[in-house]
């Protein structure tokens, strides 16, 4: 007997242990491991990392091999893990401007100090499917990669326009204890660092799309932004233990971060600015930074009096819908059984076809 | 328990954070209070709300039964029960009698609950007029300002279209004749056994971040017009198995001609009908 899955001991075991099987199964030659992982998945690595919101790349290719690949799930694994993990410390802001940088691009100016650095890119690339891949071959050492190890600083584009007054002010530093989305159940209207959090940790095509929604025209000007610089690279943590009085560095991460350039606020009185959008991700995922910033300034509009239009605009809209462990849990949740709702809503329209039906008849 | 985990899988911190969260939502009868949620080993949507409350006021001496849908076999009962068993070792049952917490999806028991039980609800949505208006900041000030003609409106609406009001599970209550309160989706059968309830009953909404409470003995009322009084469903049959006519019914097909069968809902409450 069937029964809206009975029994239901044995079945969620006998699941399990197939799951299981399942890996073992694609797997049966060789079992991969967690370096390879790091080393020739490691979009994939970073995409879990960010999502999952724990910078931890062993962690990341461990939850992408318990997953079997699916990425979503790997995200909710980690974030499972992470909520365990107690908080010893709140580390001092990064400093993007002293990156250690992979690369680093401005679609704003042709030239700027510094250069534009491609780095490692797949834009250039023509995607034509490699089929020397299906061989494994050894990997040629690479020779004369112009980016050096050596620290050299990378004015911000940004600055230029800064300092000619040309760009709103960024907050230059805040002033309470910054919201903490881990810590703190959601709050409206949310502030800025709120927002920037969930985003950074939000479904990249979740956020793909919503961009993609503002730039094509479901967004408040209809025009479309400028890329004042993309950077990804190395940043130190640092954290600055009272007791001690002063910084400690903790560790380096890999970030990428994106500023837009967006259109121009002013008034009769006020004289124009450029507006910006801000995005910053774990690890290597420009296309991420680039929703972000791209969502951020959206999400300012209230801020300057635009009229609220669209998805992108609205901070309920965007900020509770972009967590994909949020989203696919509840989504998913409809596979469980329903039955005793939907007694209710059968026994409900039964009767009101009875009533119908009947009242049809009469007349 | 597991290595590597506290017991209840949240560390002591979290766990006094939520039961803080508790207490506030205990002395508003029905007021849904904020609270940090954490993401659970379960997916959202799946209990973690219910599973964050009972975590939270485990201890070494209760004992834990969780149902869906009424029934204590059902996968997903099944498998929150064996999260608690995994990271507290701590006696399980299907005896609706013998549970100090009862974890719920969907049902409140047929057996009257008493005074040393909890009842957790898992919670998909708290706000009982979500529906009606779809943003947070509205909400809440609706419910400050117990501005709640929206909800009478849509009754209304609903009694003049169809000739009765068509909610038939997660029906709105008013909770100690303050807050507009959504008793999560059991089927509208068993509100009543809402109304001064002996057991003290929780809720716990993960993904929504939001807790909420009914004291014992407190009133709590299904929303309702006094020409159109608030009522039940009821079934012309008798459950298959044991023969009850007073508990919530499920409907099942048996073969490929489609004839029905009805069973309860509520397994232990049928298995011991049987018994006696």
């Amino acid at each position: 007997m069937y029964v809206a899955v009975k029994g239901g001991e044995k079945a969620i075991k006998s699941s399990i242990d197939l799951l299981e099987q399942k890996r073992k199964h694609i797997s049966a030659n060789q079992d991969i491991q967690i370096s390879q992982l790091i080393e020739q998945l490691s979009f994939a690595v970073d995409r879990v990392l960010s999502e999952g919101s724990l910078y931890d790349k062993n962690l990341s290719a461990l939850s992408i091999k318990q997953a079997q690949g699916d990425l979503v799930e790997a995200i909710f694994i980690l974030r499972a893990y992470r909520t365990t993990l107690e908080r010893f410390s709140y580390s001092v802001p990064i400093d993007t401007g002293s990156m250690t940088v992979k690369r680093r691009i401005s679609a704003t100016f042709k030239d700027i100090p510094g250069g534009q650095i491609l780095g490692p890119t797949f834009d250039y690339t023509h995607r034509l499917l490699d089929f020397s891949l299906l061989k494994e071959k050894e990997v040629p050492q690479m020779q004369n990669t112009s980016v050096s190890d050596d620290k050299v600083f990378f004015p911000r584009v940004m600055d230029f326009l800064n300092n000619e007054g040309l760009m709103e002010k960024e907050i230059e530093k805040l002033n309470s204890k910054p919201f903490d989305i881990t810590r703190e159940p959601m709050k409206f209207p949310a502030a800025r660092d709120q927002w920037l959090q969930i985003l950074s940790r939000s479904d990249e095509g979740f956020l793909l799309g919503l961009s993609y929604s503002a730039i094509r025209g479901f967004g408040s000007k209809g025009t479309h932004p400028f890329v004042g610089e993309i950077r990804y690279g190395f940043v130190d943590v640092k954290i600055f233990p009272e007791e001690l009085g002063f910084e400690i560095c903790v560790g380096e991460i890999e970030v990428s971060e994106c500023e837009m350039v967006d259109q121009f606020e002013g008034s009769k009185k006020k004289a124009p600015q450029f507006t910006r959008g801000y995005g910053l991700t774990f690890g290597y995922n420009e296309r991420k930074a680039m929703s972000i910033s791209i969502i951020d300034r959206a999400l300012k509009s209230e801020e300057y009096g635009e009229e609220i239009r669209f998805p992108i605009q609205d901070q309920e809209f965007v900020l509770y819908h972009s967590d994909n462990v949020e989203a696919q849990g509840f989504v998913s949740h409809l596979k469980l059984p329903h039955y005793v709702d939907f007694q209710g809503e059968l026994n409900l329209i039964r009767e009101l076809r009875k009533k119908i039906l009947k009242e049809n008849k009469d007349d | 328990m597991i290595d590597g985990f506290n017991f209840a899988y949240l560390d002591e911190a979290t766990k006094r954070m939520i039961r803080r969260t508790i207490l506030k939502a205990i002395c508003i009868p029905g007021y849904q209070c904020p609270f940090g949620g954490r993401e659970m080993p379960l997916a959202y949507g799946w209990g973690t709300g219910g599973i964050q409350v009972t975590a939270s006021i485990i201890g070494m001496n209760d004992t834990l039964k969780v149902i869906d849908q009424g029934a204590d076999d059902t996968t997903n009962a099944i498998s929150i029960k064996n999260f608690f068993k995994k990271v507290c070792q701590i006696k399980t049952t299907e005896d609706t009698e013998n549970a100090s917490i009862i974890q719920t999806r969907h049902r409140i028991p047929e057996k009257k609950l008493s005074e040393h039980q909890i009842l957790v609800y898992q919670v998909p949505q708290p706000e009982p007029l979500r529906r009606l208006e779809p943003k947070e900041q509205e909400t809440r000030k609706l419910h400050a300002y117990e501005e709640y003609a929206l909800m009478h409106v849509k009754l209304y609406e609903e009694i003049s279209h169809y000739g009765s009001v068509i909610k038939t599970y997660a029906y709105p209550v008013r909770t100690n004749r303050r807050y507009i309160t959504d008793p999560s989706p059991t089927p509208k059968f068993d509100n009543p056994k809402m109304d001064f309830m002996e057991a003290l009953q929780l809720f716990g909404a993960g993904r929504e971040r939001r807790i909420y409470a009914i004291p014992p003995y407190t009133s709590v009322k299904s929303l309702d017009f006094e020409d159109h009084p608030f009522e039940i469903q009821t079934w012309d049959e008798r459950c298959d198995i044991c023969g009850s006519n007073n508990s919530y019914l499920d409907e099942i097909i048996v073969n490929d001609k489609g004839e029905k069968k009805f069973i309860c809902s509520d397994t232990n409450y049928c298995e011991k009908n049987i018994k006696t």
